[in-house]
């Protein structure tokens, strides 16, 4: 948060020109026919993707050499948003004068990229990222019609983030490989949930097969194992002194420097082991004191932040 | 002169010139803070008086009730939600709030977050009209349990009403407090809290021609309450904070002017949505939600098949027509339109509702301009559309 994003509204204004042109005057739009494939020596290829309950379809057409396997000619429809249009549009230009197996490498991004007015600056805003991810599939899809072979023998790995691309491998990887322990992280090192935010829990613009919250948890847990069979006991078999310890080094570490940012504090009061259920009572000071996101949001962040390092089975109650 | 079209009221309204102009020696002659004794102070309470006469009048309220001039409408859905929650939940013996499959995110986004402190939020779905079940609501209540109703009287998005008659009388038969959120329904249709005896009540200046940042709520005598900004003894000390005193005096004339207006908005605006509307549905593959006689008189949502609803926002606008969409892809959420699922309208729509709302300022020559504008746009994108049967 910060100043650029108190202003809403301003979707339109963050499209590239590029994108607004082809919105205004696509290029490429419409239909190819039999008797056009005929006459210019190629097979049609018709390809359908998505549904108008998701709010974004688009049907491909091709031409192709059979000969050579150079796609001679492309057109597309789409029902979509002025981002889906642009990117069908540009996809389809994209697509000619490739062989059929050049096409189905391009990606999402690459249509992305093109669109972009400059190198460096994004072509459409984050959440309109995911719009442009139709018009890949669609291509895997013409490709699977012309080839015969299945769409997802086109799939090198696991997508986990259509939008910025990111494999389930490379999450597991990262969140080992630097001991994430946030989703926030995740997105912060591979852009994964950065754009149409659908892949980091149930509930988003579209069901997905992985989640990045389920990602976190089963590969901390896998590590935990690791460790455990290292020697490196869990939290869980700690005796209570070690885990007031750990607890005490999360709220050093994560918790009391964005208290005292606000002028306050908090001490650990009291910690009792119920049914499995370790239960910590804080004691808030200076300006957390008699503060009402002590007992809402605060205390929130709090257990939040000692469940993510520590274990699940934490509560935090504010005395 | 502007040539563009506006369409956008229900977003948003433009301030009538006699509002404008009151509000202007607030700025530079009149610049006192109301709660100062000397002078300045004094020549502007009576203003602020003239303004709170005009509200209560504007809404039928009770000299013995309050209403509050504060920021906005959010503001004071807010603080009715989260007031009922501290006075009956937290510290009462009550566990529940009511609320509908159709409200503004002001009421649906508090109601959410107060289901993360742990009150029990549960939505009255609607029937198939589009408008909350009442009878829902008789088997949803229970009077041991449920601290608050809270309705929508007006949807923003379709214009459809609820039958907040009905609704308040259920809660009051069961004893529990009835809030509605009137935004959509002051300067559209006739409120008053002495006809409808609602506990609480909502709404904003700039959505019936007066200015943006100030609102309305409304209290009836001894309803409990909690002010959500505390502070000074401003407003009876249950809304601190300076008066915004120009905002108040433009709100004050603006209801005053919506209440004249109601009989030239039930039917000269009527009539230019309904020509509007019969114009838009002459085209194939087009249908509007929510019969007429349920809908504030300005208001037209229309789906148009094939075409997703910022594509058309956006051919619309290119030709100088403002209107709005609840599409998804117009949004920051890119969730679909909730309104579609709560009236199990067919999924494939629910991405393709056009939002076109008019106003007193409305002329007949723009409602024509306009259906024109609409026909070309659809003309276009149904060209490039997948959508094979229109």
């Amino acid at each position: 948060m910060g100043r650029k994003d108190l202003i809403g509204g301003s979707l339109w204004e963050n499209y590239s020109q590029q994108v607004v042109d082809r919105m205004n005057q696509p290029r490429f739009r419409g239909e190819l026919t039999e008797e056009e494939a005929v006459r210019r020596g190629g097979k049609l290829i018709v390809a359908d993707w998505g549904a108008e309950s998701c709010g974004d379809t688009v049907r491909l057409y091709w031409i192709v050499d059979e000969k050579t396997g150079v796609i001679l000619d492309a057109r597309f429809k789409s029902f979509g948003c002025g981002t889906a249009i642009a990117s069908s549009d540009v996809m389809a230009e994209m697509c000619i004068g490739k062989t059929v197996d050049e096409a189905v490498k391009i990606t999402n991004l690459d249509v992305e990229f093109a669109l972009r007015d400059e190198p460096t600056r994004p072509a459409v805003p984050p959440q309109k990222m995911h719009c442009s991810v139709m018009a890949y599939d669609v291509i895997k899809k013409a490709a699977s019609l012309y080839s015969g072979k299945e769409m997802k023998d086109y799939d090198e790995d696991e997508i986990v983030c259509e939008c910025a691309r990111v494999s389930l491998s490379t999450i597991k990887e990262v969140i080992r490989l630097n001991d994430l322990k946030t989703v926030e992280e995740i997105t912060e090192y591979t852009k994964a949930g950065a754009f149409c935010k659908s892949c980091i829990r149930p509930g988003g613009h579209e069901k997905r097969k992985y989640y990045l919250e389920d990602i976190l948890r089963e590969t901390r847990r896998e590590m935990e194992r690791e460790n455990a069979d290292r020697g490196e006991p869990s939290f869980d078999t700690l005796t209570l002194v070690q885990k007031l310890k750990r607890i005490e080094a999360v709220l050093d570490e994560s918790v009391r420097p964005l208290l005292a940012r606000d002028g306050g504090g908090l001490e650990l009061e009291d910690v009792k082991e119920e049914n499995g259920w370790l239960n910590l009572y804080i004691g808030y000071r200076g300006a957390c004191r008699g503060c009402a996101a002590g007992q809402a949001g605060t205390m929130m962040m709090i257990q939040q932040k000692l469940r993510e390092q520590l274990g699940e089975k934490i509560n935090v109650y504010s005395l | 002169m502007d040539s563009r079209i506006y369409f956008d009221n229900n977003a948003t309204t433009q301030v009538d010139e006699r509002v404008s102009e009151i509000m202007h020696p607030f700025e530079r002659e009149c610049y006192g803070n109301p709660n100062s004794l000397h002078s300045f102070g004094m020549e502007v309470r009576s203003h602020l008086a003239t303004a709170l006469d005009r509200l209560y009048a504007g809404i039928s309220a009770d000299d013995e009730d309050t209403v509050l001039v504060n920021g906005c409408a959010t503001e004071g859905n807010n603080n009715i939600l989260k007031s009922a929650w501290i006075t009956q939940i937290l510290n009462g013996r009550k566990k529940q709030i009511i609320t509908s499959r159709v409200e503004h995110h002001s009421v649906s986004h508090t109601a959410a977050f107060l289901a993360s402190m742990g009150v029990e939020v549960v939505e009255i779905p609607v029937d198939k009209n589009g408008v909350a079940d009442a009878g829902a609501l008789r088997e949803l209540i229970d009077p041991d349990k449920t601290a608050l109703v809270s309705v929508v009287w007006a949807n923003s998005e379709t214009g459809l009403m609820n039958p907040i008659r009905e609704l308040c009388g259920i809660a009051r038969e069961n004893g529990v407090l009835f809030h509605t959120d009137a935004v959509q329904a002051v300067g559209k249709i006739p409120v008053s809290v002495r006809d409808i005896p609602v506990d609480y009540l909502t709404f904003t200046a700039h959505k019936f021609h007066g200015p943006k940042g100030v609102g309305g709520l409304y209290i009836r005598r001894g309803a409990p309450f909690v002010p959500l900004l505390h502070g000074g003894d401003q407003m009876g000390g249950l809304r601190s904070g300076t008066v915004n005193v120009s905002g108040a005096v433009g709100m004050g004339l603006a209801m005053e002017l919506a209440v004249a207006s109601l009989p030239y908005e039930n039917t000269a605006v009527r009539k230019l949505r309904d020509s509007f509307e019969d114009t838009i549905l002459t085209l194939e593959g087009t249908f509007a939600v929510g019969s007429r006689d349920l809908r504030t008189p300005n208001t037209s949502f229309i789906s148009f098949k094939g075409i997703e609803g910022e594509a058309m926002l956006w051919d619309l606008n290119r030709a100088g027509l403002a209107a709005s969409t609840g599409s998804a892809c117009a949004s920051e959420s890119l969730e679909a339109n909730p309104l579609f699922e709560a009236m199990n309208l067919n999924k494939d729509l629910s991405h393709t509702g056009i939002r076109f709302s008019l106003s007193r300022m409305t002329t007949e020559s723009e409602v024509n301009r306009a259906a024109e504008i609409v026909k070309n746009a659809v003309l276009r994108l149904r060209a490039i559309s997948t959508a094979d049967q229109i």
